[in-house]
């Protein structure tokens, strides 16, 4: 099992040196260069040369590539294309809005899908189960700006229960209620985005291992519908849970981006479309790194969860 | 003296894929008393385990019972509630069901496993059951008893699984015992020492017992009394005895009759009639082959076979010997890592692509699983027309005729061009595969495994089938079967496969006598009989189910069979090449021990 | 995971309409209708200001009110129909005949040829979706053709994986095998043994990608980074009037709540197919 784990580990690295070194191959694709498509046309050649000396375009690709994991790996990532701001600043004070918002969404939502999905599982074919999954079909289907803008409209434009615009700048010192109130809406919108996948899919996860014939055995020595569940299905349950939470935690990445737009929340999802606007690329690319860091963590997590949640792994013969 | 289990009229229906409810089990009445063994048998779909579960009060998930009585231990088990149902099951009646691999929780220690019910239903402490479960597993024949409880099942090999299953069910000492095919996905050599620690804790404990099985030689070592089903239906109903010598109901009868004489009885005139000058169309010699990249997966090793024309080649051996692969190797499915492939003295390409249109065309393949050895999307006439166009090429209504020809030649009816494979039964599906098999008119057709998928007396009916095109059209066969009564009844020469090496070969007659290999005399030993007496009798001679619980090894030195061979000589046969022996004409041995030895 | 135990059967295909699937079926086809005649019937141009007034309500200016710059909500919203559902039906064709092609391609070729596309195809997966979009067009630019390309190649990675696996189930099937014994070519094999039986999940999984590429494209042009003002596309018309909200208008609430109608008709037919595959294809199909 050791060897495993740490064969999964380091596939793990490997994943994230390819991805980094694709995402700085992104600049590479362009017919010109960079700065050429950045400035445009009317670029000066004195501008286009300033530009080109910042982002060292005269050194060969590889001492470049090399800089950059460098710079990405000490936190120096140099000054930003559309302002002067240092990067690491930028993201350093925007962070902080992202992750509270993707972690009180994932502290709300994984626990309660996890639960949803087993009444909807334990309860299968009955009319709770249905409802469940009416429910969850049609989350999965409308966009998360159809969720965020329809909860604007009924709880703080209709209803006047909340505010519609928080001032999110201050929240950094706000306190929790405070937070809270500013935060309710975004959050239930990312958690209806990630819910309804996680839900479905731990539904189907706890109904397979419910259909194995040793849950039948179980059922015939006697054991109460608890023990059933408890003692003989979740245990072999915990591994596609797992992976099936991995999974879309992968979404509230994606869906933190849209969410932070549709409220205008300070966060790296704003600041990254911002940059791709602007084609700040530098900054795109570490904050597409940033997330992709995440995302491969995420993964490799529950992959080895699932290696250590595998009874025939831990006790090989 | 009243029955532990008495079910009258027993109705249940099962939802069918349009939503209704359909019969599935119409009006059973089966009744056990203490210490008796009762046997439910009939062919797959027939009621067996529906009916057998309902003595627990219990319906698979789409089925439901909805008329009739089932009293255990006095009390009807229709008239009471979920809770008082559960508090039943595994405490008065428990289950041993077909697969213990897929039945066995593999998250779970085994030996929590077995002693849960007692657990479940607090009938003595989890020390006191955990001491009575390894004086079950020293009853069981089970090795090493002390630790067995502290592993997990993947690492318990099958057959010992199996055995688990029972020290599962019997922990809890219930009144009745429900055993669902305890022993249809064992290896003959494994089932009967599974079979004849079952009969000996149920005849211990006096436990009234229901033995659901297709099989009736199984039955007849182990049953008191038997019921006959078919189609949700009681066919017949009596002791062992009046069922197996005088069956009265036409359906028993007809099951009875599908039933293949032991190999051990056949009698095969003038020894060795094949081999000296038919001449050969297909040939293997030294065949080595195996799966994956690396070296690791060798399963056939020095394999060498001969087909001659017009004649059945039987390969006989356990699941997982090899068997499907040789069938694969000849066809071109799979290249060989050495040895050659002829036909009529010509080495064949290793891959069916590269071989030539006469090649490929008279040498035919049919598979197992009729389900999935022709494609569903295609019409039956696609499917025989295929291979007319490839290898025969005729005019439009010559095809079309030639087609109906093709039916009528398995007995199927010529309506049958236009279905799909999903409007027909699993033996019109084997027919099906081996029209196409005929239709490329080959010199040899491999069958692999063609009856196993089967009920008995639909495979007897394609063993008839292969028998009578054998003689009309004068076509080949390398049949391969895992259970030797098939091959005996049928081939002219057999081939016995073990961890992939030939062990022994030879004309039927010879290798159905001495002198015999081990392994083909365990073989034949483990073939159960129709008969009652026939597994105290083998049993009596206990010595030889000590090896069989070890698993098959396939190290590369010395015999392959020597952890399971029960006269083996120590530092020769695990250290030394195994010689072949030539015995008579055509028939080899690859053995340490001498003709004499190989005698007796 | 695995398919190989049952090829799916088509004949349960045909049987049993359901309520939702019908309610499915009603919503697709209102839209598909919107879309083909929407904007010949659309009172206004899209880009035409009919008032003065920003988020004038419904009724006041045309059936759905005005929007930000004063246009008719109604007329774009019906000019957005096409657009919107026009991008995605192209994306998805796109995205289906590379996956399809490549994942036939991967499964069928030997080892070699197959263990490299499918690196690449894990190496795209390694991203977030949105995130490699908008990696990509950070370097390449915003402009249609390429956020087209961006979105079909991103989609298609998961009908590779999947086509790839349903071929490479079906491959080793036995009547497969008794092709190859009959020395069937690998373009016989692929299209006549093999295609045939992967149609119904491919449908399905048709439905998905068609939802993704609605979702994605207006959550890009949400963004401000798929379709370009003046054209009304469903998730332009959202950003331009989410200001409008605080107001209460309802210019931006319209457009959201037509993507979430759509894609949820094409979620109920899509699930309707799905009960009928069956378990193992299913699962297969959601993950
Ligand atoms: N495609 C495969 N890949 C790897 N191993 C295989 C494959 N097919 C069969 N084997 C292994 O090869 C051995 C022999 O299999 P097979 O020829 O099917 O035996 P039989 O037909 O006698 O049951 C078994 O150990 C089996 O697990
Ligand atoms: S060689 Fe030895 S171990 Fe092998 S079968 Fe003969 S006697 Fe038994
Ligand atoms: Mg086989």
């Amino acid at each position: 099992m050791v060897r495993l784990l740490i064969r999964r580990i380091l596939l793990g690295i490997v994943v994230t040196w390819v991805v980094s070194m694709m995402i700085f191959a992104a600049t590479e694709l362009l017919p010109g260069d960079v700065c050429h498509a950045v400035l445009g046309q009317g670029a000066t050649e004195q501008s286009l040369e300033s530009c080109r000396e910042r982002l060292q375009l005269n050194q060969p690709m590889h001492t470049r590539y090399l800089q950059w994991l460098g710079r990405l790996a000490t936190g120096e990532l140099g000054t930003s294309l559309a302002n002067d701001l240092q990067i690491s600043d930028q993201i350093g004070a925007r962070a902080w809005n992202t992750v509270r918002l993707a972690a009180l969404t994932a502290l709300i939502a994984v626990p309660l899908a996890v639960l949803l999905g087993l009444i909807a599982a334990i309860r299968a074919d009955s009319s709770v189960d249905r409802g469940i999954s009416i429910g969850t079909l049609c989350f999965i289907s409308v966009p998360e700006f159809f969720t965020g803008v329809l909860l604007v409209y009924i709880l703080a434009v209709q209803l006047r229960w909340m505010p519609a615009v928080a001032n999110y700048r201050d929240l950094t010192r706000g306190d929790f209620l405070e937070v809270i109130e500013a935060l309710a809406l975004p959050i239930a919108t990312l958690t209806f985005a990630v819910l309804a996948h996680m839900t479905r899919m731990t539904r189907t996860a706890v109904l397979n291992v419910m259909s194995s014939p040793y849950i039948e055995q179980a059922i015939l020595k006697g054991a109460s519908r608890s023990r059933v569940i408890i003692r003989h299905a979740l245990p072999n349950a915990v591994a596609p849970i797992v992976n099936v939470i991995a999974l879309n935690l992968a979404y509230l990445v994606s869906g933190v981006v849209v969410v932070e737009a549709i409220f205008r929340i300070p966060g790296l999802g704003t600041l990254m479309v911002e940059s791709v606007i602007y084609r700040d690329i530098p900054t795109v690319q570490a904050i597409g790194m940033l997330f992709c860091v995440t995302y491969v963590g995420f993964n490799l997590i529950a992959d080895v969860m699932a290696i250590i949640a595998n009874p025939r792994l831990r006790h090989p013969r | 003296m009243s029955a532990v289990i008495d079910i009258q009229d027993l109705w249940v229906e099962a939802r069918s894929s349009g939503g209704s409810f359909q019969p599935i089990v119409e009006g059973v009445t089966v009744s056990v008393y203490p210490g008796e063994v009762v046997a439910l048998i009939g062919e797959s779909g027939s009621g067996k385990t529906t009916t057998a579960l309902s003595a627990m009060a219990y319906s698979k998930p789409g089925c439901r019972i909805v008329g009739g009585s089932i009293t255990l231990n006095g009390r009807d088990l229709l008239k009471l509630d979920q809770e008082e149902r559960r508090q039943l099951r595994g405490r008065e009646a428990a289950y041993v069901a077909q697969s213990a691999a897929a039945a066995f929780n593999p998250a779970i220690r085994v030996g929590d496993q077995v002693i849960e019910s007692t657990a479940i239903h607090q009938l003595m402490p989890r020390d006191d059951a955990l001491r009575e479960a390894v004086k079950l597993y020293q009853r069981l024949d089970l090795p090493d008893p002390e630790r067995l409880s502290s592993r997990y099942p993947h690492q318990v090999s099958g057959g010992q699984l199996q055995r688990l299953m029972a020290a599962m069910a019997m922990s809890s000492s219930p009144a009745l015992l429900i055993l669902d095919e305890p022993t249809t996905a064992l290896d003959v050599t494994t089932q009967i020492s599974v079979l004849s620690a079952f009969k000996d804790l149920i005849r211990g404990q006096n436990t009234a017992a229901i033995y659901v099985t297709h099989d009736l030689a199984v039955v007849a070592q182990i049953a008191d009394r038997i019921v006959v089903m078919q189609n949700g239906k009681v066919m017949e109903a009596g002791a062992t005895e009046q069922i197996i010598s005088r069956p009265e109901n036409a359906y028993t009868q007809t099951l009875m009759a599908a039933v293949r004489p032991p190999p051990k009885s056949i009698s095969v005139e003038g020894e060795g009639s094949d081999q000296t000058d038919d001449e050969t169309i297909v040939s293997v010699d030294s065949i080595t082959a195996g799966y994956g990249r690396t070296e690791t997966k060798i399963v056939l090793q020095d394999v060498s076979v001969a087909v001659p024309r017009g004649k059945v080649v039987g390969v006989i051996g356990e699941s997982g010997c090899g068997k499907s692969t040789l069938a694969r190797v000849i066809a071109g499915l799979l290249p060989q890592r050495s040895g050659e492939i002829y036909h009529h003295g010509q080495a064949l390409p290793h891959v069916a692509r590269r071989r030539t249109r006469s090649v490929l065309k008279n040498i035919q393949i049919v598979f197992q699983m009729p389900d999935v050895a022709i494609n569903p999307r295609h019409r039956v006439r696609e499917i025989l027309g295929r291979p007319l166009d490839l290898f025969i090429g005729l005019s439009a209504s010559a095809r079309e005729s030639r087609i109906d020809e093709l039916l009528e030649l398995v007995e199927l009816p010529t309506s049958y061009k236009t279905r799909l494979p999903g409007e027909l039964s699993g033996g019109e599906k084997q027919r099906i595969n081996l029209a196409r098999a005929l239709a490329a008119e080959p010199e040899v057709i491999l069958c692999d495994e063609v009856t196993s998928a089967l009920d008995t007396v639909v495979g007897k009916a394609i063993i008839d089938l292969l028998k009578k095109l054998q003689a009309n059209l004068g076509v080949a066969y390398l049949f391969i079967s895992h259970d030797l009564s098939t091959v005996a009844s049928f081939a002219d020469h057999v081939v016995v496969l073990y961890a992939g090496r030939v062990v022994e070969q030879g004309p039927l007659a010879s290798v159905l006598a001495p002198p015999f290999h081990p392994y083909t005399r365990l073989l034949l030993n483990s073939v159960p009989e129709l008969r009652t007496d026939w597994l105290d009798g083998v049993v009596a001679s206990k010595a030889h189910l000590d090896h069989l619980g070890q698993a098959v090894d396939s190290s590369k030195v010395g015999c392959p069979f020597f952890n399971r061979c029960a006269v083996a000589v120590n530092d020769v046969c695990n250290r030394r090449d195994v010689p072949l022996r030539q015995m008579a004409q055509g028939h080899t041995v690859a053995c340490h021990l001498e003709l004499d030895a190989l005698r007796e | 995971m695995s398919a190989a135990s049952q090829v799916p059967s088509g004949a349960d295909l045909k049987t049993r309409f359901t309520p939702s699937l019908i309610i499915g079926l009603v919503i697709v086809g209102f839209w598909l209708l919107v879309a083909l005649f929407g904007p010949a019937l659309a009172p206004h141009l899209e880009s035409d200001i009919v008032t003065d007034m920003s988020y004038a309500p419904a009724g006041e200016v045309g059936l759905l009110g005005s929007d930000y710059l004063g246009r008719d909500v109604f007329s774009r919203l019906l000019y957005g129909a096409r657009m919107t559902m026009g991008l995605a039906l192209l994306v998805t064709l796109l995205s289906f005949s590379l996956g399809v092609i490549l994942g036939f391609i991967a499964a069928i070729s030997g080892r070699w040829i197959d263990g490299l596309m499918s690196r690449i195809n894990d190496a795209l997966m390694a991203f977030p979706s949105i995130i490699l979009a908008l990696i990509v067009m950070s370097a390449l630019g915003t402009s249609l053709m390429i956020m087209i390309a961006t979105v079909a190649i991103i989609d298609s990675t998961r009908v590779f994986r999947l086509s790839r696996a349903l071929a490479m189930d079906i491959s080793v099937m036995d009547f497969v095998d008794v092709a190859r014994s009959r020395g069937e070519s690998l373009w016989w094999i692929t299209v006549r043994e093999i295609l045939p039986n992967t149609l119904a999940p491919l449908a399905a999984e048709f439905g998905i990608r068609f939802t993704f590429a609605i979702l994605f494209i207006s959550a890009l042009s949400f963004l401000g980074l798929g379709v370009q003002p003046p054209a009304a596309d469903w998730g332009v018309m959202v950003k331009e009037n989410l200001q409008g909200l605080l107001f209460g208008s309802a210019a931006a609430l319209m457009p959201a709540a037509s993507v979430a109608s759509l894609t949820v008709g094409v979620n109920l037919i899509v699930d309707w197919f799905l009960s009928r595959l069956g378990g193992d294809v299913s699962q297969e199909l959601m993950n």
